[in-house]
């Protein structure tokens, strides 16, 4: 009788579990290439995130937020692999006080002529930690609290790392509109 | 344009700003061009971003690898793995006993079958037996030495049935005692062999049973196996076996 309990248990857990983090699936792919930038790290990654989360699902706490549990999964997986480290090596103090945005706006020209692949390689050219807030914010939509909770940084945190990673995207970007 | 503002642009356009902060920026947008220019950039940006940013699908197979890896697999209950095991445990047993029925029915049957030979054998001999003696005392010590094991033989004083004598028979390459006795016109052979080898896989229970005619009795006792064959009734086999294994 026990046992069946604890079958069903299991059951109704991996049904949920489903039901929430599929969903997700697409947003995290895209979240894990854009880390990885490969797709066979990218698949192992989500891979590893989906099995890591399903065992420790007992310990997500229902009511509060799964997408930022499940990215911080992700975000640490991907942390702990020989990408993720090689690119968080040159991580520097990016906490500091918020820079204020240049009067610049080199942006605008690249988006008028829809030059996507210019923006894409911009992103990609990003420090990691830069990144991720960037695309957390922007593709993901996320608030500032589930970005927090999702790389386990203060808010503050989050604000400042985001001002950063929007100036260095407008950096990259007049920087690749010069060399164009 | 108030660089006040400017530093907040993002985290209005992020919808963060507190609520007093956001109605007092809408305010200031409505009366300052640089700032709402600027904000009409960031927008685009921000729209532009999230557009570039979805960048990567994951394939078709890959997602149902994954779903596939985190689905709940149905799991054997332990009372049906019991009563599989159990199932398979019995129809083992089964498989085994019926072998080793046939194998027994077979060795029965060929182990039978020699006896009745010998024992016919034996009637048509002009010298159907090496000792003769209707004396027990004197048939029992002929078979010293000439057999690896000893035997008693029963008291006949007031039964029908006679001892004519004896010798020694082979069966399975194994040697071992013939009596004959008489009862009446019937011939009866008594054979006892060691409870080994061919005789032993016949099993221990006593068998009472027709041989080609031939009323036979079989039982094992005290290491030996013996065996009373004859045409005479059933009855009268029966009562041989009865006073042997008193004897012994």
């Amino acid at each position: 009788m026990v046992y069946l309990i604890q079958v069903a248990e299991e059951r109704l857990t991996a049904a949920t579990f489903e039901g929430l983090a599929m969903p997700l699936f697409d947003q995290l792919y895209n979240f894990a290439h854009w880390l990885a930038q490969d797709r066979t790290e990218a698949e192992d990654l989500v891979q590893e995130t989906y099995v890591k989360a399903l065992k420790g699902f007992s310990s997500f706490q229902p009511g509060t937020n799964f997408r930022a549990w499940i990215y911080r999964i992700l975000r640490n997986t991907f942390l702990t692999s020989r990408t993720g480290l090689k690119a968080t090596v040159a991580l520097d103090a990016d906490d500091g006080p918020e820079l204020p945005a240049g009067p610049e706006t080199p942006e605008t020209i690249f988006i008028e002529h829809s030059q996507h692949q210019f923006l894409q390689a911009a992103i990609e050219s990003l420090p990691v930690h830069f990144r991720e807030v960037l695309l957390l914010c922007e593709v993901e939509e996320m608030s500032y609290q589930e970005i927090a909770e999702a790389l386990s940084i203060p808010i503050g945190t989050v604000m400042s790392r985001l001002s950063r990673a929007r100036k260095a995207l407008r950096e990259s970007l007049q920087q690749k509109l010069v060399r164009s | 344009m108030a660089d006040h503002w400017t530093a907040k642009l993002d985290t209005y356009l992020d919808g963060e700003l507190p609520a007093d902060e956001m109605r007092d920026l809408d305010a200031h947008l409505r009366g300052c061009p640089p700032c709402a220019a600027d904000v009409l950039s960031r927008l685009q940006t921000k729209r532009a971003v999230h557009s570039a940013g979805l960048r990567y699908r994951p394939s078709p197979q890959f997602r149902d690898r994954v779903r596939k890896s985190i689905a709940s697999k149905p799991r054997r209950s332990p009372i049906r793995m019991w009563l599989g095991a159990t199932a398979a445990v019995a129809l083992l047993l089964i498989v085994g006993f019926v072998t080793l029925s046939v194998r027994r029915g077979e060795m029965r049957r060929e182990v039978f079958g020699e006896l009745a030979d010998l024992h016919v054998a034996t009637l048509a001999s002009a010298n159907p037996v090496d000792v003769i003696s209707t004396d027990r005392h004197t048939v029992k010590p002929w078979f010293q030495g000439k057999i690896p094991f000893t035997f008693n033989l029963p008291e006949l004083q007031g039964s029908e049935f006679t001892l004519v004598g004896g010798r020694v028979a082979y069966l399975g390459q194994s040697p071992g005692a013939e009596l004959i006795y008489q009862l009446r016109k019937h011939q009866i052979s008594v054979f006892i062999f060691q409870d080994r080898g061919a005789v032993r896989e016949l099993g221990s229970s006593a068998r009472s049973q027709k041989v080609l005619s031939f009323n036979m009795e079989s039982w094992n006792q005290g290491g030996l196996r013996y065996f009373v064959i004859g045409d005479a009734s059933d009855d009268d086999i029966r009562q041989l076996a009865d006073m042997l294994k008193k004897a012994s």
